[in-house]
């Protein structure tokens, strides 16, 4: 009788020591513990890329632009319908199909234009998704949850610019698993992925993975603040958005 | 109740067997598409639905026709009606169980299903199309089942059912349109950018959803005593030739609107659709055979003495069906993906696994429509109702079957009387 006594207020004290510690230990580990903002990280309302083709229009310019951001991002390979991809290319009737003219000038026809996600300020995707697995963040990148998802592929048949890929089979197959880029995550088969204006890098002070290579042929910025790069890019030259009619806001610009 | 589906003939029997085979062969492509992924269909980047949600699309229809039994006999007290309502629920049920079953199968991540649930999107057409599908299979599930049980015992159906009958009436226009509205609010999908889409598709839900019951009633009636009431009968083709009608005259509007604007979107789905473009002709052959078979179906379906003729009949409902699922199941997802975003043409032709995949929730669905009327048949016969008489008619036709009406069988001369007690008809 008396050790049980004994016994029990020793694993009461203990108890009583755990309740006291056990919300500091909470609070720095698990879901509700405080983030700290990166110092170095870019800010703005909504994120701008403006692309002049004047200076950026082969096929082998973009495909650089591409392969440094799929390898980035662990995109996998794939060749085909199924394929899956962040950043390609094509020509001007299908980047503008219902802006095209019969008479225009036969270098622009045939120039090749980077495309990608438009991070619209009205996405249709967004709009679709019936699990908020695509989001629209407060800096007006469109992203994607890929642990959300779950595969409906909705927002590919509400994208006006076939901006979306499906991992129709497991992405890691078609991956150079020795050369991954371990601060991306890979995503597994049957979730949707796209371009995320380079989130990741951002919100660590860097410009995105295709701004960067493009040694200046890219702007990139804020599309609300009037002295950001993008903006005066705009101001300066005439600019085309793809599909305008689709009312989505698109955020990707193309000096002609 | 269920215990009147665990006994039944050798035929019975078998047939069963032979569903669950086919739903065995179907699984055996369903867990080899769980263990690759999707990757064993031939969906691609720019056709990213394909024969899976074409056919949910189009057996939402199947499920909404119910409505055309239901709402004469509730809404306009059109009692010539009564006997069949139960097929009309129990059929809707088998068809929101196979929409849901393709659901499930189209989607990547069956397991993360639940997300739509933990967190509820109102701004996304797909939540409400589960509410409403979901919806109307309870309702259906709780009306007929309570229904049939009320008649079994012999006993009017209880009174506060009817708020849930009333509203699985409008529930059933809601589940078209809903679905309508998952296509129709896509900016770069001309085809499907249209406002009269959910209208096309009621109006084809109302010829194809009731042409199916009727040759499924049909078949029915050849291995149960069940027979049709004439008048029913003649209604249902009624409302199925006014229907596909409406549903031809819509398709004229589209076709109108895309070729007299001249803007290049609207025109591009048409073209491809039936004259084919950037060299493909996929579904040319399939896009005319459906406008032959239209106009077929609607010729025997106008003209009084070929519709009324019943050795016809279900040769002309075939035909509608076949032309309707072509339309629907096959011409309005794939032409709607095509012309892709890029202005080209990606081609979509269903795998054999996908159609594999494909017969187990078909499959399924016969399965359960076989064990509810199994069902239904089974306490129709026990209380007399709607049941064959020695000359071809049903019980309910007031026909006098004696040896000296000596009316020849299917074709029973004494129906005027029917049809005096009926005059709400037409």
């Amino acid at each position: 009788m008396k050790n049980n006594r004994r016994a029990f207020i020793k694993l009461a004290a203990v108890a009583a020591a755990g309740l006291a510690v056990a919300p500091k230990a909470m609070a720095s580990s698990g879901g509700h513990s405080p983030v700290k903002a990166n110092p170095k990280g870019l800010h703005a309302k909504q994120w701008a890329m403006v692309i002049d083709s004047t200076k950026l229009h082969s096929e082998e310019e973009i495909a650089k632009l591409a392969d440094s951001c799929h390898k980035i991002h662990n995109v996998p390979e794939l060749t085909g319908k199924k394929e899956v991809k962040w950043l390609w290319s094509d020509i001007y009737p299908h980047t503008f199909p219902e802006q095209e003219n019969p008479h225009l000038a036969e270098e622009v026809h045939h120039r090749h234009y980077p495309l990608l996600c438009n991070h619209c300020e009205h996405p249709s995707c967004v709009r679709v998704c019936p699990t908020k697995a695509t989001f629209k963040r407060p800096d007006g990148i469109v992203a994607m949850d890929y642990h959300r998802c779950i595969g409906c592929r909705y927002c590919m048949a509400a994208c006006p610019y076939g901006s979306r890929s499906f991992n129709w089979g497991e992405p890691r197959k078609n991956l150079d698993l020795a050369n991954l880029n371990p601060k991306f995550p890979t995503r597994m088969r049957g979730v949707v992925e796209k371009c995320n204006f380079c989130v990741e890098r951002l919100a660590v002070g860097d410009m995105p993975a295709c701004v960067e290579a493009s040694e200046g042929a890219i702007v990139f910025g804020d599309l609300y603040d009037p002295e950001s790069p993008v903006r005066k890019v705009l101001r300066e030259r005439f600019t085309l958005r793809r599909k305008p009619a689709a009312g989505t806001e698109p955020c990707v610009y193309y000096v002609i | 109740m269920l215990e009147l589906a665990l006994k039944g003939s050798k035929r019975y029997y078998a047939w069963i067997g032979f569903l669950l085979v086919l739903i065995g062969i179907g699984f055996t492509a369903w867990v080899d598409q769980i263990m690759n992924g999707l990757e064993i269909t031939g969906m691609s980047r720019d056709v990213s639905w394909g024969f899976y949600i074409s056919q949910f699309t189009y057996l939402v229809g199947l499920a909404a026709s119910g409505v055309m039994i239901v709402l004469p006999n509730y809404f306009h007290s059109y009692k010539t009606n009564k006997h069949m309502v139960i097929f009309g629920e129990f059929m809707a049920i088998a068809a929101c169980i196979m929409c849901l079953g393709f659901i499930i199968v189209d989607i990547g991540q069956p397991t993360r299903m639940m997300n739509m649930i933990f967190h509820p999107t109102p701004n996304s057409i797909l939540f409400w199309d589960m509410i409403v599908l979901n919806g109307y299979l309870f309702l259906n599930l709780l009306v007929g089942w309570t229904c049939l049980q009320a008649d079994r015992a012999n006993l009017p159906h209880p009174k506060w059912l009817k708020p849930f009958i009333y509203t699985s009436v409008i529930w059933a226009f809601s589940i078209h349109t809903v679905t309508a509205f998952l296509y129709q609010g896509l900016p770069g999908r001309h085809y499907w950018l249209t406002a009269i889409l959910a209208a096309r598709f009621l109006a084809s839900a109302f010829c194809s959803g009731p042409a199916i019951l009727l040759l499924v009633m049909m078949a029915t009636e050849k291995f149960t005593t069940f027979k049709m009431p004439k008048n029913a009968l003649k209604t249902l083709v009624k409302i199925i030739a006014y229907a596909m009608c409406v549903n031809m005259f819509f398709f004229a509007l589209e076709i109108f609107t895309a070729f007299y604007s001249n803007i290049p979107g609207h025109m591009h789905s048409i073209v491809y659709l039936f004259a084919g473009e950037h060299g493909h002709h996929e579904l040319v052959g399939l896009m005319w055979t459906f406008i032959g078979m239209a106009a077929i179906a609607i010729t025997l379906l106008v003209t009084p003495k070929l519709r009324n003729n019943l050795k016809l009949l279900p040769y002309t409902l075939v035909i509608l069906v076949i032309a309707t699922w072509i339309d629907k199941g096959l011409g309005l997802l794939i032409g709607g993906f095509n012309p892709t975003p890029f202005d080209t043409i990606t081609p979509y032709w269903p795998t054999g696994k996908e159609l594999m995949v494909s017969m187990m929730i078909y499959a399924l669905g016969a399965l359960v429509v076989t064990v509810l009327f199994k069902i239904a048949t089974e306490v129709k016969e026990e209380m007399g109702h709607s049941q064959e008489l020695p000359c071809g008619c049903s019980t309910e036709d007031n026909c006098d079957c004696t040896l000296e009406c000596g009316c020849p069988k299917d074709n029973c001369t004494c129906e005027e009387e029917a049809a005096e007690e009926a005059p709400a008809e037409a």
